[in-house]
């Protein structure tokens, strides 16, 4: 996407919801999953006469995050009402912070696959209630509305419109997603909703300094769709224009079966929030020593762990931070690298190449792995030592997968151990060389190529078994004559 | 105050209105509206806006423990349209 | 004495010497107000059967030697505090239909002090107004004369009480819905310090200024009942976490050397001549008693009106944005999309003022008027709120009319909102500031009460109780009961 007339500009709106026992104002639980209207009670459901109390943990949870990303804590914040009417959001306002939020200006770097590294500013995060759900499907000429997830708590993080393409979007959002899973204050649950993003995105001539008009898409539940919304976007403003037109402020929905986005009829109308300071609630003051508190129980955070394996493990800034995208995954790694020490690049290459690929493929996450570090800790051992082949390894491995047992048993009962004697390695590339005289002839001819077919063939005599690097070293000097 | 405004109004208070009400709430509006016009003579440049009547207080701290427990069944019976335990509004497209 | 002209006390002293049971009582006055019933329409719902019931059970704790000071005691709750299993309804349309399913933490406390609940009370719809003109089950008269309204927003519990219908009555203030319907009617009205009683269940209508308060007979009276409501309700996040005084007890401090402050602003025109000379010769007899009357003045209390004519209707804009026709409540009938379903059951159920209460805080709050409105009437709040505490560093409670006039002809002031408005000029004033504030009667003009106020500093009620009490210890306007209710 890299335009030399357009620039893209784009700003993420992210809604994470906080992992509390009850909901932000109410003591109703707020697990998911529960039958329709079972966790909404009469506060959720703003009956007449009932009031929001704020619940503590969610106070933590957002000094926490705030922490994390080294912004300001506001020492009083207020919450707001936020005025309009639809049938998920009951009291026909939605309290959430406007002018005072609790977390104040802070940011979060990115590292990029090239290696850039990016600062993302974010400018608040807000404490707020998430609204019901609307079900369209199956009530005839009816929306069905289901009020258990209204009150849940969130937490709003806006970021500046920093990011200048897709793939920063998509690398700041898993950024954020990583964080606050490490902070423990939310599952990162996209497809239960409980990590939603929001992108607004805009486009202007390269080198101009105001920025365009934006559209705000709504509704992507994955990081592979804000990727391709983003893109289909950015297209369509450009389209409209170049062909002269003028690109329209309004809410957009990504449509993942179509691949695009189009204007939202329902919210269609500029709303006039109305907000002002909720006469309900009090100002929530957060103290000195309250944050020192909660800055005490924060974990390592994912840039501090990246940086400690980057420097430790000599692994490259991109790499540390592909597996300290979880705690659980750098934590699993970390354990892998105790038990192979003089070699942790091996170590990073696995985690990050086939326990990777066995994980995706198995739709599971680290901490369901099959196989424990220890496991892949004594497979890798196997290849520094030389017992088997690199190549050997990850047939080693797939078999490990699939039984659970160990390196050993599989080489063992397989009978895969590398062949590493000279002179076995020496008997079968002289039968090779005997059997194929043509070739031989070539390759001393010139035809350098045939090398590979020699080594083919030594690898098929022994099963695939001979040291590859010494059949190397054997081959050339035998062939050289 | 124009008809136009009153419409305007009250769209966002979501209240029907039709074409016969409007002076009648032009001319109460105006009424009141002036009348609190008055407010602009008082001195107010360094002062903060009251939101709440006694001075220093702090929002109180709950626990986060959940202690209710589904009463869905007792809550819909004052509901006028429910079906499937879901609130029923004419269909809204997105 | 009858039983119906009796005061809480003496039910109560009645009751524990088994004189009448609460069965009794209970009955006499379900009769008396089925008798008025017609004439005041002081009630919306009257709740016999269950009242009968409570009223056994009351009896039992007592024979046992059990149950308190309010055991046994009926009273009515004003029809905005909802009430397990019993309709609600603002007197609104909009709730016509609506039965609670909790009970209010005001209701809670009182049933759980044994009290009996006789029905529930007919007030302006939604608490908007000062005459009880606005309610859809139409308009309550004054019990001194039934052309006359009792005031509003609590129009239907003042009746109630002053037509001894009920020896108490609960009721709310927002902008003065106590206070004078209290001095319309000739009874003792408190507004507590904000924060003092429980909003949980109170139907909102102005978050930051309503109040849970009391309607009785005298500041003895009120002084029990307020013990028993107030309190921290871990329910209401503005509910403040301070222990309740006594009051009972506090009704015997002393009242000598206390200085009363006189607001300049209070006495200026548009206060009825026959109004001033009663509440003159009430604060006489506060001297006489050994009090100090000392002038004070508070330049921005003109402006408590329109301050409060712009913060209370966007509260209340924003507060009764949740009827919608979805969960609870009237709802239009076969509505054609959700826009229609808003449009037309808001549209139904809202009774004029309602709407255009709405209509103004909705437009004080939209785009590019927040400043000049809202923000500005919140600083205009906090001038005021600041002059009050600037003239309690001079004196202990401050002393004035409750009302312009006495009672007025129902439909005499319908016409223009403001000329109802300015009924409340004296009362809104201690909402704004979040002070306690009470009336008690104070002299008849041409057979129609006349209310003196009494507000005092935050968590003062003690103070004002004790003065209400010595008052009516010196005098007898607290006993007069209108013509036909003795």
């Amino acid at each position: 996407m890299n335009n030399e007339t357009w620039e893209t500009v784009i700003g993420l709106e992210i809604h994470a919801q906080l992992a509390t026992n009850s909901k932000i104002f109410s003591a109703s639980p707020t697990a998911y999953g529960a039958p329709p209207n079972a966790q909404a009670n009469l506060v959720d459901l703003g009956y007449p006469g009932v009031l929001p109390v704020l619940n503590q943990a969610a106070v933590s949870m957002a000094v926490k995050f705030g922490l994390a990303i080294a912004a300001e804590i506001t020492p009083l914040s207020v919450f707001a009402r936020k005025n309009y009417f639809y049938p998920d959001l009951p009291k026909g306002y939605q309290i959430s912070q406007y002018e005072l939020p609790i977390v104040a200006r802070g940011h979060m770097d990115i590292v990029l696959e090239d290696g850039t590294l990016k600062r993302i500013g974010i400018t608040r995060a807000h404490l707020e209630e998430d609204a019901g759900k609307s079900l369209h499907e199956g009530l005839g000429a009816f929306s069905g509305i289901d009020l258990n997830r209204a009150g849940t708590p969130l937490i709003e993080i806006v970021s500046e419109p920093d990011m200048r393409s897709a793939r920063e979007a998509v690398a700041y959002l898993k950024k954020i997603h990583t964080l606050v899973r490490y902070l423990e204050i939310c599952d990162g649950n996209m497809q239960e909703g409980s990590f939603r993003c929001d992108a607004n995105v805009s486009v202007r001539r390269r080198g101009a300094e105001k920025l365009g008009t934006r559209a705000e898409i709504k509704n992507i539940n994955s990081f592979r769709f804000v990727e391709k919304a983003i893109h289909y976007e950015v297209a369509r403003q450009i389209d409209i224009l170049e062909s002269g037109g003028k690109v329209l402020q309004e809410t957009r929905l990504y449509d993942p079966d179509k691949g695009e986005t189009r204007s939202m009829r329902s919210k269609e109308e500029a709303n006039d929030y109305r907000y002002f300071p909720d006469p309900d609630l009090l100002p929530v003051a957060v103290s000195e020593a309250f944050i020192a508190g909660i800055r005490a129980t924060l974990p390592e955070l994912p840039d501090e762990k990246a940086a400690r394996f980057a420097a430790a493990f000599a692994l490259s800034p991109y790499d540390a931070g592909v597996l300290t995208s979880s705690r659980e995954l750098g934590d699993y790694f970390e354990a892998v690298v105790k038990l192979i020490p003089q070699d942790p690049k091996l170590a990073a290459n696995w985690v990050m190449g086939e326990l990777a690929a066995a994980l995706n493929r198995d739709g599971i996450d680290i901490a369901a792995s099959r196989l424990s570090p220890a496991r892949v800790a004594g497979l890798l051992q196997r290849i520094a030592d030389g017992t088997i082949s690199g190549k050997i390894a990850k047939e080693v491995f797939e078999a490990m997968w699939a039984s659970g047992s160990d390196a050993d048993s599989v080489i063992a009962e397989k009978g895969l151990k590398q062949i590493s004697d000279p002179a076995a390695i020496e008997t079968a590339i002289d039968a090779v060389m005997a059997k194929s005289p043509g070739q031989l002839a070539d390759y001393r001819a010139g035809k350098d190529k045939l090398f590979g077919y020699f080594v083919g063939q030594v690898m098929k005599a022994t099963g695939g078994k001979a040291n590859p690097a010494q059949l190397n070293e054997l081959l050339k000097k035998k062939l050289a004559g | 105050m124009k008809p136009e405004q009153i419409s305007a109004i009250a769209h966002l208070a979501r209240l029907s209105m039709d074409e016969a009400e409007i002076p009648r709430y032009q001319q109460s509006l105006a009424s009141i509206l002036s009348f609190v016009s008055d407010l602009e003579r008082a001195q107010t440049q360094d002062v903060t806006p009251m939101a709440h009547p006694l001075p220093g207080l702090v929002q109180r701290l709950r626990p986060d423990v959940a202690t209710e427990s589904d009463a869905h069944e007792r809550y819909q019976a004052n509901a006028p349209q429910v079906a499937a335990s879901l609130y029923l509004v004419p269909k809204v497209i997105e | 004495m009858t039983l119906h002209t009796k005061s809480l006390a003496a039910l109560a002293a009645g009751l524990r010497a088994r004189e009448f049971s609460s069965v009794e009582l209970t009955r006499t006055l379900l009769a008396r107000i089925e008798a008025h019933q017609p004439q005041l329409n002081a009630l919306i719902t009257v709740t016999g059967p269950s009242a009968m019931q409570a009223a056994a059970v009351a009896d039992g704790v007592l024979a046992r030697g059990g149950g308190g000071p309010l055991t046994g005691i009926p009273l009515v709750h004003k029809d905005i505090f909802c009430t397990e299993g019993v309709r609600t309804t603002c007197a609104s349309r909009m709730l016509d239909n609506f039965v609670a399913p909790y009970d209010a933490t005001v209701v809670a406390k009182l049933k759980a002090e044994g009290m009996i609940m006789l029905g529930k009370a007919n007030m302006d719809e939604f608490a908007m107004g000062s005459s009880n003109e606005t309610s859809y089950y139409g308009p309550v008269r004054n019990p001194w004369n039934p052309q006359l309204v009792p005031g509003g927003s609590s129009g239907g519990s003042a009746a109630a009480v002053a037509a001894r219908l009920t020896p108490c009555a609960s009721a709310t203030d927002t902008g003065g819905s106590i206070r004078q319907p209290a001095a319309l009617c000739g009874i003792t009205g408190v507004k507590p310090t904000y924060g003092r009683v429980s909003r949980y269940g109170m139907i909102a209508f102005a978050s930051s200024l309503d109040q849970g308060g009391t309607l009785t007979a005298s500041a003895a009276d009120a002084a029990l009942l307020l013990r028993a409501m107030a309190g921290f309700d871990p329910r209401d996040s503005t509910s403040v976490d301070r222990p309740v005084p006594d009051y009972v007890a506090a009704l015997q401090l002393p009242l000598s050397g206390m200085k009363i402050g006189l607001l300049k602003e209070f006495f200026e025109k548009g206060l009825d001549p026959a109004n001033e000379r009663c509440v003159r010769e009430a604060l006489a007899v506060y001297e006489k008693l050994g009090a100090r009357l000392v002038e004070v003045s508070l330049p921005n209390l003109g402006l408590s009106v329109p301050a409060y004519y712009v913060v209370a209707p966007a509260e209340c804009s924003s507060n009764l944005a949740r009827f919608d026709g979805v969960r609870f409540g009237h709802r239009a009938k076969e509505p054609k999309d959700l826009m229609d379903l808003y449009k037309r059951s808001r549209g139904e159920g809202f009774g004029a003022e309602v709407k255009r209460r709405i209509m103004t805080g909705t437009y004080v709050l939209s785009a590019g008027y927040y400043d000049a409105y809202y923000l500005k009437a919140q600083k205009v709040r906090r001038l005021i709120a600041n002059e009050f505490e600037q003239a309690f560093a001079q004196v202990d409670v401050v002393m004035g009319p409750t009302t312009p006039t006495p009672a007025f002809e129902l439909g005499s002031k319908t016409s223009d909102p403001i000329t109802m408005y300015l009924n409340d000029i004296y009362t809104i004033g201690a909402n704004l500031a979040g002070l306690p504030a009470m009336s008690i009667p104070c002299g008849l003009v041409q057979n129609l009460p006349v209310g003196l106020q009494l507000i005092g500093r935050h968590f003062a009620e003690e103070r004002l109780l004790s003065a209400a009490h010595a008052y009516q210890r010196e005098t007898d306007w607290h006993t007069r009961v209108p013509a036909g209710y003795e």
